[in-house]
């Protein structure tokens, strides 16, 4: 195979490096649609960039924040989907995990599991994690669902065919099919709130502070303080999702 | 080339012509402006219609309750967590109707024994077992100054 190789032409070899000077050329071309073809953009250090924090252990488990999400963006009360809920995690002595959400938690909680039985148990609010790398927003194939320039992952509901294919391809279950729209609805941060310069209603209703959203860009800002005062986790780190929902407490057995 | 080929080409760059001009009218002028969407949904998205008010905009009417609350432990709740979304009745005060729930359930949605809440966190009570002669929280409680007993 090597007498072969050192065989070749010149002129073969400087064919083949042309061809090649030529594809690179191409690709230099493509630069505009490099957000196409990689499916995420750098964000821009000087503009908005969001994130939310979550604070495990002032969570009470009221469930207003997923009321009040529903009330927000008209999300129907029943069946029962949710852009954002809260889930009871039980850990028993015997170390197996009771995980509860009746109803999302909009009607609240009791303690299921005998209180002599308990290891630990808390509150685990969740909703979407507005990834950097999101998984979902990859598989459309019509362009209908993005992330924003200011890293809020989005649906537009004009364009959405409804195929389920980001449903099923979003790690933490945060998109449903809206019964009514038949096209896919998701938290979208309340981002009609926070352009008017309002919080998302979550954050709004949430009666202890649990919930911080702010911009990530914004060294001085609320939530790089958090960031900076509890050590915090995401969800699936090994999945590399680039998730931007930290969650201060969080245990191992939450998934 | 073979000779079959050289008729079809024609054919082949009308084709693309139709696809191209087709493509130009099909595609929405904002999809691509900043990647592979329509740059436009941001906006219908962010022209939605807000529920959730905010405590300010109570507080212009209703001064005397706003200060009330401010004055006690329940400064931390928003109005809107027990009266429901306020943007219908800021609108109009006369139509857009408010909740105003103060029984054992709701207040028991915070407050009840639960050993996932901290105690540090907030107070909970057996909402069953305490203070069981009266039938509702706010009978005792005043749900905007909580340490406002009535008696
Ligand atoms: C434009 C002024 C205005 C604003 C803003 C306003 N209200 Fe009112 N509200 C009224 C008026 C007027 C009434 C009727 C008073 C009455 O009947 O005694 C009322 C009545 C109420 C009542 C009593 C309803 C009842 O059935 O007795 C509640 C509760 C209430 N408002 C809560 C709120 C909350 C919460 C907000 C903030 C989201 C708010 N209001 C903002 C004007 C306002
Ligand atoms: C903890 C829940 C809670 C919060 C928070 C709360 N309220 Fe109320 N509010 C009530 C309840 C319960 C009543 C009914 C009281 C009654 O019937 O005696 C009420 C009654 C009212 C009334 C009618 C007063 C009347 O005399 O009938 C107004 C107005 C009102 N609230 C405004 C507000 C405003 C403004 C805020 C925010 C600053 C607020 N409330 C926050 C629970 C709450
Ligand atoms: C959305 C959750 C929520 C609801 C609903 C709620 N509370 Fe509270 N309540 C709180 C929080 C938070 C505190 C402050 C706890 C603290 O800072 O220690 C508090 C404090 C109190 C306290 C003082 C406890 C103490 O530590 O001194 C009383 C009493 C109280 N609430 C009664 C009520 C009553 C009565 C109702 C029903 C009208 C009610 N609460 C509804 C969240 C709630
Ligand atoms: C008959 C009047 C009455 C009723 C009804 C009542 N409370 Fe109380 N509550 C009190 C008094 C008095 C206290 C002071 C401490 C005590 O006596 O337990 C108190 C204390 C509390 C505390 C503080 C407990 C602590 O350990 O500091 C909370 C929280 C509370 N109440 C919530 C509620 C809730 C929620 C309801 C409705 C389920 C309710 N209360 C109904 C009279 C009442």
């Amino acid at each position: 195979m090597g007498t072969e190789r050192i065989n070749d032409t010149r002129r073969n070899f400087l064919r083949k490096s042309a061809m090649l000077a030529g594809t690179l050329l191409a690709t230099s071309v493509t630069k505009p649609f490099t957000a196409v073809i990689f499916a995420a953009n750098q964000p821009d250090k000087t503009k908005p960039w969001y994130g939310i924090g979550i604070d495990i252990e002032k969570c009470i488990g009221c469930g207003n924040c997923a009321k009040a999400c529903k009330l927000e963006n008209d999300v129907p009360k029943e069946p029962f989907y949710f852009r954002s809920w809260v889930e009871q995690y039980a850990i028993k002595n015997d170390g197996t995990v009771k995980v509860e959400s009746p109803n999302g938690g909009i009607d609240g909680f009791t303690q299921t599991v005998a209180a002599e039985d308990i290891f630990k148990t808390f509150f685990v609010p969740k909703m979407c994690n507005h990834c950097a790398k999101s998984p979902c927003t990859q598989v459309c194939p019509v362009g209908a669902t993005y992330e924003s320039p200011e890293g809020i992952a989005l649906v537009d509901d004009k364009y959405c065919i409804g195929c389920r294919y980001c449903i099923q391809a979003c790690p933490y279950g945060c998109r449903y099919l809206h019964p009514v729209k038949n096209t896919v609805d998701k938290c979208t941060l309340c981002y009609h709130r926070i352009k008017k310069g309002l919080s998302p209603a979550c954050v709004e209703v949430c009666p202890t502070g649990a919930r911080i959203y702010g911009d990530l860009n914004d060294k001085e800002g609320l939530l790089n303080k958090f960031l900076k005062e509890h050590h915090c986790h995401v969800l699936k780190p090994n999945l590399n999702t680039g998730s931007k929902l930290f969650y201060n407490g969080l245990s191992a057995e939450v998934r | 080339m073979p000779p079959q080929l050289k008729t079809l080409l024609p054919l082949l760059a009308v084709f693309i012509c139709i696809f191209l001009v087709a493509r130009h009218f099909l595609i929405p002028e904002s999809f691509g402006k900043y990647g592979h969407y329509r740059a436009d949904s941001m906006d219908e998205t962010a022209a939605i219609p807000i529920n959730y008010v905010g405590k300010e905009a109570c507080a212009e009417c209703h001064d005397t309750e706003t200060a009330k609350l401010a004055s006690d432990l329940h400064s931390v709740l928003s109005c809107e967590i027990c009266h429901g979304p306020g943007a219908l009745h800021v609108a109009d005060a006369e139509k857009g109707i408010l909740l105003k729930p103060g029984t054992r359930e709701f207040c028991g949605t915070c407050h009840s024994i639960n050993p996932a809440r901290r105690t540090e966190v907030i107070n909970q009570i057996d909402t069953k077992e305490h203070h069981p002669e009266k039938d509702n929280c706010i009978d005792c409680h005043n749900p905007h100054a909580v340490w406002e007993l009535k008696e």
